[in-house]
């Protein structure tokens, strides 16, 4: 029971590093703010989430703690990254920095136009 | 008023801002046995009260929470020295604590610690000189 518990919180610890590392590497490969902002905001989210998960895994099972901040974390982390990416995407926007040059679609652009948001 | 649409920034401030306030709220009482106190749980709450600013601007917010965080600055020393004094009251040296375990009607025993006042105090100053700081700086009038 114990051994199937550690392997567990490692399985949960282990994706949350893999896929922060993975949103680092998303930052310094993507080409411009947008694709970079999209491979932050998500993946580092899912990985945090996870690593946070996993630590409150190991004090509930292993040290017997139920620690109800971690879960607040989680749904913290959960509520605002998404925003946080959303707010930094649209300034960007909003300031003229402009898109890759091989993405082919911008229905912002059409709307910013005709005043409509 | 601002017109930029906001709408995701003000739906999402107005959840997380209750979590903020009552995590800050739980640090404040916390201090006394594990780690938190007065100082950080008055930084989160002007936290969450810097994140009301960002979503909306000065004269809204102070139409939300109509305080004056001078007056709030005065009050908080006027707990921390009160508090202090209190205990020449009672013939013991300055600053003197008093301790003691309390029953209560519904929580039944408690703790209760005169220090809790004085973090009250320590709470009150931080919340009302970050928000003094945040609200010069803010204002261009």
């Amino acid at each position: 029971m114990n051994e199937i518990i550690n392997i567990i919180i490692a399985i949960f610890i282990f994706v949350g590093a893999f896929l922060s590392l993975v949103a680092a590497f998303g930052v310094i490969r993507l080409p411009d703010v947008y694709t970079r902002n999209h491979a932050a905001s998500k993946a580092a989210t899912l990985g945090v989430m996870s690593v946070l998960f996993g630590a409150f895994l190991y004090f509930y099972l292993v040290e017997g703690h139920f620690n109800s901040r971690l879960l607040l974390g989680i749904v913290f982390i959960f509520m605002t990254s998404p925003v946080a990416g959303h707010l930094i995407s649209r300034a960007a926007y909003n300031t003229g920095v402009k898109l890759w040059d091989k993405s082919v679609h911008d229905d912002l652009k059409t709307k910013v136009k005709s005043k409509d948001i | 008023m601002r017109s930029n649409n906001n709408i995701i920034l003000e739906t999402t401030m107005k959840v997380v801002l209750f979590i903020i306030v009552l995590f800050s709220v739980y640090i404040f009482f916390a201090g006394h046995y594990y780690p938190g106190g007065g100082f950080i749980g008055g930084l989160m709450t002007s936290g969450a009260i810097v994140l009301l600013l960002i979503a909306y601007d000065i004269k809204t917010v102070a139409t939300i929470l109509p305080v004056n965080y001078r007056t709030m600055t005065g009050i908080g020393l006027l707990f921390a020295i009160g508090t202090s004094a209190g205990s020449l009251l009672f013939n013991v040296p300055f600053l003197t604590h008093a301790f003691g375990h309390i029953e209560v009607p519904i929580l039944g025993d408690i703790s209760l610690h005169t220090a809790t006042l004085f973090d009250l105090g320590v709470y009150l100053v931080v919340v009302g000189v970050t928000m003094t700081i945040i609200q010069t700086i803010g204002e261009d009038e």
